[in-house]
């Protein structure tokens, strides 16, 4: 993995994952000090994003490494009309990796050929975010024990939902069973279905969210954007048919854990948050270590 | 009857006859190909009746033979055309074209958040499927569809 680029979940192999997640146990465990002592690595949010952002920042930090950038776009060269490209190139000469957020789609993909240094991507507008991936994945076989034939329920926006797509793709790999939960306006794409029957993987697309649940594993929730619907009503019916509530539990597996890439808005309710099944606080903080064990091993530290 | 079909598309001594293109996307293989820029004589006829396309453009090059992956490039814009390898007078090669794996530029990507439609980059799409065309892009990874090619 040394010196290559993070753009997509589809760059690298199923055994640079699992060599990541093991790295990321290890991180867990015990936080190698200084790991990354004099290293530089510039944070280009050209969109903001608290939450990456501060996650990569962390990371970093703990392991005493100097982090470099800007927040958004705004107070950077960018407001002067620089193009991504220069800023790149410039940047490249100031930092020994590059992580970076940006709105429009591609541009990780086209930083990595302009940059010298390797290039993570933190989100290219409704494209890719493979840390994000990664972190789940974690989630997954640290609440598991395993990554491989497990039932898994992807609920709510299907159609746009960049986390949902690279985690299919991802765990696709491991055999799984997947749900699809979502309104019809938001149904999984047929690219993905396609590849699923490609892989010989079952699949099972429902509206009815409490259909088969006490067969899940993993339950992973996402937000449903009003901005997606053409009707406000057809929004308004939805926003209320896909949300998690305590006394859906009752029956489900007690190994199960909902994950939810977070910011949620209503879509679990706040009686959950208790609940032992709930993991999504404790998702977030495994971010940590899976940035961690990403940057070591491009910076090829381990 | 005869001379006036021997007016509309003249013979050739050497060069390259391209039939069967969709009378609509001439300019664009006209441009594609850059016979926009070159000094050989060229007669292209268009609007001609064919029972296959509706109307069908034809273009007749003297003294200039295409690389197979230069002609391959009008694949996207004309699917069925047929290409006729003259030398002195005579037909000595017929070659259909065929979509390429991948293609480099000529083509802009659908999706208007895509960072080739904001920087200037050259686009990059990998064929995912030839018979109906579908280009994934190299840089954004979202499907341009054969609806949807648009030729820079």
């Amino acid at each position: 993995m040394k010196n290559r680029s993070l753009v997509s979940i589809t760059d690298f192999t199923k055994e640079d994952y699992l060599k990541i997640l093991d790295k990321a146990a290890e991180f867990e465990h015990q936080q190698p000090s200084d790991l990354l002592r004099g290293f530089v690595i510039a944070t280009l949010f050209f969109e903001p994003s608290t939450r990456t952002r501060l996650s990569f920042e962390s990371a970093i930090q703990r392991l005493g490494g100097k982090v470099i950038g800007f927040s958004d776009s705004n107070s950077s060269s960018v407001v002067k009309g620089e193009t991504l490209r220069d800023t790149i190139r410039i940047v490249s000469n100031y930092s020994d990796l590059i992580v970076m957020r940006h709105p429009l789609e591609g541009s990780a993909r086209f930083a990595s050929e302009i940059a010298t240094v390797p290039v993570i991507n933190a989100g290219d507008g409704a494209n890719q975010h493979p840390t994000q991936t990664l972190l789940d994945m974690y989630s997954i076989r640290k609440t598991q024990g395993k990554l491989e034939n497990l039932n898994i329920f992807l609920v709510g926006d299907l159609k746009y939902g960049r986390t949902v797509h690279s985690l299919l793709m991802a765990m696709s790999a491991f055999n799984p069973k997947f749900w699809f939960v979502s309104p019809d306006e938001l149904k999984m794409p047929s690219e993905y279905k396609l590849f699923l029957h490609s892989k010989g993987i079952e699949y099972f697309e429902q509206k009815d969210f409490a259909e088969n649940i006490d067969l899940a594993d993993i339950i992973y929730m996402t937000r449903v954007q009003k901005e997606r619907f053409s009707d406000p009503m057809e929004y308004e019916k939805t926003k209320n048919a896909l949300v998690l509530k305590k006394n859906m539990l009752a029956n489900t597996r007690p190994g199960m854990k909902i994950l939810h890439p977070l910011p949620r808005v209503n879509e679990i309710s706040i009686d959950v948050d208790d609940s032992e099944k709930a993991y999504y606080f404790t998702q977030a903080l495994n971010g940590v270590y899976i940035r961690q064990a990403i940057i070591c091993s491009i910076l090829g530290l381990i | 009857m005869n001379d006036k079909k021997h007016l509309m598309v003249s013979a050739i001594k050497d060069g390259t006859v391209i039939d069967h293109i969709p009378a609509r996307n001439l300019f664009k293989v006209i441009s594609i190909l850059g016979l926009n820029k070159i000094e050989n004589q060229i007669t292209f006829g268009t609007n001609l009746e064919s029972k296959k396309l509706g109307k069908k453009a034809i273009i007749k090059i003297a003294n200039l033979f295409f690389p197979e992956e230069d002609i391959n490039k009008i694949a996207l814009v004309a699917p069925d055309a047929k290409l006729n390898i003259i030398r002195d007078y005579a037909v000595v090669e017929k070659k259909v074209v065929q979509v390429p794996d991948e293609i480099v530029g000529i083509v802009k990507c659908f999706n208007p958040q895509c960072i080739t439609n904001h920087e200037k980059i050259t686009t990059r799409f990998t064929v995912i499927q030839k018979k109906e065309v579908a280009l994934k892009c190299h840089y954004c990874e979202k499907i341009t569809d054969q609806e949807h090619i648009e030729i820079l």
